[in-house]
């Protein structure tokens, strides 16, 4: 690997390593450095895409335009109901705002807010600016929400306070404060189960929800696929939470245990294996042997069924190389066993925002000579996708182009995404996606003589 | 005239659906279009993030931009420390051989002097003499419209120098499409004009497959030229709508007494005609016959498609400066303008529409410092039936069921917004051309089924 140092910066040493080559532990879950061109967003953006699919909620971004702008509507999440999520509300401050405080303006927009939609919950997000001239957000929530007799959750957000999974855990918190029953309030458990860590992205959310319908779990509310407030505000009821986006939900996970004495366990619906491993994990903390007889009966027609398509896939794909970068390491790890499963290695991986725990199960899965990456940045992922050999990158429309200028093929794994990936549909729709772009026949284009003397050879 | 309704009160407590986004973006984009140049967004990691998302869907190119990633700690005690650390990484990976910082909502809030801070850098590094542009663009100060401008601004008086004449003719570009840009140069090399297009982007954001892949776009306004814009012997600068204060030609023409040309983009008959005959009245060459045949087919054309194109009503939205040529181009085809409407807080949109507008039959709503929630509702009460804008204005057809010309930036819901031709005598054709078809389209898709509903009774 050493040819092609030149323009490595020294401070991103720790975040790289090659597993079987380097016994240092990766370092990860810290501070961007700066003018490494980081591919990771902030706070605010951290804890929008958590708390954003609650349907309806109106969602008001305290602070300038553009953190409200870049925003809008750009997740895939989807509502059996109310489409208000789906809207971007800003308080737009201006420069006088910022020198003679927000809190006034913010207070009016929420009273404005209320009047034109009848919410019964409005999360406010903080921003940089908000962070640096001290609105005092709590105590205007606190007044708007006993004004209005409406949830007014703020959500501390601002964007220099920490990385992404920052955010997470202030969604978290807004979230906690959602669900907490009201003095008094002594709320029955029933036989169900909370689903954390998965936006409905595409439908993927019910997908799931059919799967454990059929084996007979009953699913109080999903965090935050689809939920509303009426829905949220039962989570304490629930006997089991299942977490698939750990970096997302792993916190809130913790405090419902210690708050609601409601257990965890860590699933991934993604990929073949994934997903019935999963599912026979739920059925047997959750049911007797008729659900667990139920469950392999799904998985066995499941897999049967998506096998035989999978099947052609794999035979194109065998040997092929994949690098991974993506958000979270739950999904970075059940890619690995994804690509597996369609006959294909993955030759690098990295995530934005992995914690410690999962960048160690990757070093566990992965084959000797992967390169393993934190927050890397478009040099890093163009210099080991290159040297690596990769047939294809999987990540979020930032990388999209450098895999295409760089002659690779393109998964997009991010939130904007029209298909969904999850369960059996989505390991098949992944196979097929994989398929779409390695083999397309574009890259014969690419590949092709060109134009210029000496190129034609007509006889 | 007429009595157009402006809407000059501003100020509003809430913004629902912004229909701009924040001033480093607009610094972003007229950095991207000199040549061999990294922008380093002077702020919390998540803007430079969020920013080179939008980019990057729409032109369908990586694009590399470094942050300083301020964090706590840079907040509270400054973040020099981030930004030189920042510098010394996009030199380090990125060898540019010019650099441009633009700020953000916090470092302005917690009082950044960039100047200050980058010629220190430069003296410690015994770097003098290396191009480093700084531009104040705090997202509370304005759109991407204002800060594209104040960069360009900022990027001519730190290089361009007292120099002796040259015969080049300098042409400020505003944010139009790569396309666009190649069709300006087209036209004037067909006129054998020599020129400066500043910014120039047609390459560095568009650039072709090639076996090997660099980081850096060769191409973009070369520095030398950018120098030289002091000599040039004019400038046309389509910036009709902006303010003096934001004016890169009225710069060159106070400092060094280069004459000013500000002239709308060239989209439509008339603006097309003063730009050819603005270079005309300056170099008194000839206008090529090959270019009297691209206009004489666009009135060909015109004529064609007249009766068509009166039945639209039409919502035009955007930035500023493309809203004002678009909704002059639709007056000329029998397009009524029934809204007009911008994001952007200043310049002259308002008056010069007004002008445009004339005495018409019916009087327009224009809408300055706007959101789509407005453009929506004042659209249905003005009984619009076609829209011409960026992708945001899906919102329209989604909730409004008014169908959305793409123009502009960002096109992020659709393939080949860097590729969309809508400018001189054959782009604007082809403009007309899908303004007209799309017209067509809805009518053709409803007109069996309306006159059946309007008009069939059963015998």
């Amino acid at each position: 690997m050493a040819e092609s140092n030149a323009g490595a910066i020294a401070e991103r040493d720790e975040f790289i390593v090659t597993k079987g080559k380097n016994k240092k532990q990766l370092k990860c879950d810290t501070d961007s450095s700066a003018g490494c061109v980081s591919q990771r967003a902030c706070v605010y953006c951290g804890a929008r895409v958590v708390l954003n699919p609650v349907t309806d909620a109106i969602h008001l971004v305290h602070g300038p335009i553009g953190c409200s702008s870049y925003t809008w509507d750009i997740r895939g999440s989807l509502s059996s109901g109310t489409e208000l999520y789906r809207n971007s509300f800003s308080t737009d401050l201006k420069e006088q705002d910022v020198i003679f405080g927000g809190g006034k303006k913010l207070a009016a927009a929420i009273d404005g807010l209320v009047e034109k939609y009848q919410a019964k919950l409005i999360f406010v997000y903080s921003t940089c600016i908000v962070g640096v001239i001290g609105d005092d957000l709590e105590a205007i929530c606190r007044a708007a929400s006993q004004k209005h007799t409406i949830e007014v959750i703020p959500v501390e957000s601002s964007g220099f306070i920490g990385n992404k999974s920052a955010g997470y855990r202030a969604a978290g918190d807004s979230l906690l404060r959602l669900i907490k029953p009201a003095d008094q309030v002594v709320m029955t458990k029933s036989d169900s189960i909370n689903y954390l860590g998965d936006f409905n992205l595409a439908g993927e959310a019910w997908i799931i929800h059919n799967y454990l319908r059929e084996m007979g779990v009953e699913i109080n509310v999903t965090f935050t696929g689809d939920s509303t407030y009426e829905t949220l505000k039962l989570a304490p009821k629930a006997k089991l939470n299942i977490i698939q986006c750990a970096g997302s939900m792993i916190y809130m996970a913790g405090k419902m245990e210690e708050l609601y004495n409601i257990p965890y366990v860590q699933i991934s619906f993604l990929g073949i294996e994934d997903t019935a491993t999963s599912l026979r994990k739920i059925a047997a903390a959750m049911g007797d042997e008729v659900m667990i007889r139920k469950t392999e009966e799904l998985i066995v027609r499941e897999t049967n069924r998506v096998e035989a398509i999978i099947k052609g896939y794999r035979e194109k794909l065998q040997g092929k190389k994949a690098a991974i970068y993506v958000g979270g390491g739950f999904k970075a790890i059940s890619l690995v066993k994804q690509f597996r499963e369609i006959g294909i290695d993955v030759v690098m991986i990295g995530t934005q925002t992995g914690r410690e725990e999962e960048y160690d199960t990757i070093n566990n899965l992965v084959d000797d000579g992967t390169v393993i990456l934190d927050d890397a940045n478009p040099a890093e992922l163009e210099r080991f996708m290159m040297e690596k050999g990769a047939n294809l990158l999987v990540g979020g429309v930032k990388e999209r182009p450098l895999a295409y200028k760089l002659g690779v093929a393109f998964i997009d794994h991010n939130h904007d995404r029209k298909h969904p990936l999850s369960g059996f549909e989505g390991a098949v729709n992944f196979a097929e996606e994989v398929y779409s772009t390695v083999c397309s026949p574009v890259w014969n284009s690419l590949r092709g003589k060109g134009i210029g003397k000496g190129v034609t050879d007509h006889v | 005239m007429s009595e157009a309704a402006v809407n000059n009160v501003h100020y509003r407590n809430v913004n629902e659906n912004p229909c701009n986004m924040c001033m480093p973006m607009g610094g972003i984009l007229a950095l991207k279009g000199i040549e061999k140049s990294m922008v380093i967004v002077h702020g919390s990691q998540g803007c430079s993030t969020y920013m080179r998302r939008h980019i990057a869907e729409h032109f369908n190119e990586p694009v590399d931009v470094g942050s300083s990633s301020l964090n706590e700690k840079g907040t509270i005690y400054g973040g020099e420390k981030n930004l030189r650390q920042a510098l010394d990484n996009i030199i380090k990976v990125y060898h540019p051989g010019i650099i441009g910082i633009v700020t953000t909502c916090l470092a302005e809030t917690i009082g950044e002097d960039i100047e200050r801070i980058t010629g220190q850098y430069l003296i410690d590094k015994e770097m003098e003499g290396f191009p480093i542009i700084t531009a104040s663009t705090p997202g509370y100060g304005g759109s991407h419209f204002e800060g594209y401008f104040f960069t360009l601004k900022r990027v001519i008086m730190q290089l361009a120098e007292a120099t002796s004449k040259n015969n080049k003719i300098n042409i400020i570009i505003p944010n139009i499409s790569p396309a666009d840009i190649r069709e300006l140069k087209r036209i004037l090399e067909q006129m054998k004009i020599e020129y400066v297009l500043c910014p120039d982007l047609s390459d560095t954001l568009d650039r072709p497959f090639l076996p090997s892949y660099t980081k850096m776009s060769e191409n973009g306004t070369k520095l030398a030229d950018i120098r030289g814009m002091g000599g040039g012997v004019a400038t046309i600068q389509m910036g009709v709508t902006i303010n003096d204060t934001l004016s890169p030609g009225k710069y060159l023409e106070d400092q060094f007494g280069v004459p000013l040309y500000n002239i709308p983009i060239p989209i439509g008959v008339e603006n097309t005609d003063l730009f050819i005959n603005t270079l005309v009245e300056i170099t008194g060459r000839d206008v090529p016959e090959s270019l009297k045949n691209e206009r004489g087919r666009l009135l060909d054309g015109m004529v064609d498609s007249h009766k068509y194109n009166f039945s639209g009503r039409v919502v035009v939205f955007g930035e500023p400066e493309i809203v004002y040529s678009v909704t002059k181009t639709c007056l000329e085809n029998g397009v009524f303008p029934a809204v007009i409407a911008t994001g952007s807080q200043v310049g002259k949109l308002s008056e010069l529409v007004t002008e445009a507008l004339g005495d018409g039959i019916e009087d327009s709503k224009i809408l300055i410092e706007t959101d789509f929630a407005q453009i929506l509702a004042t659209s249905q009460k003005a009984k619009v039936n076609i829209a011409i804008g960026p992708s945001d204005g899906r919102y329209l057809t989604e909730k409004g069921d008014i169908p959305l010309v793409r123009l502009g930036f960002p096109i992020h819901d659709r393939v080949g917004g860097q590729r969309l031709l809508s400018l001189g005598y054959t782009g604007t054709m082809m403009l007309l051309d899908r303004i007209t078809n799309t017209l067509l389209e809805n009518k053709y898709k409803s007109y069996r089924s309306s006159m059946y509903e309007k008009y069939y009774q059963k015998p």
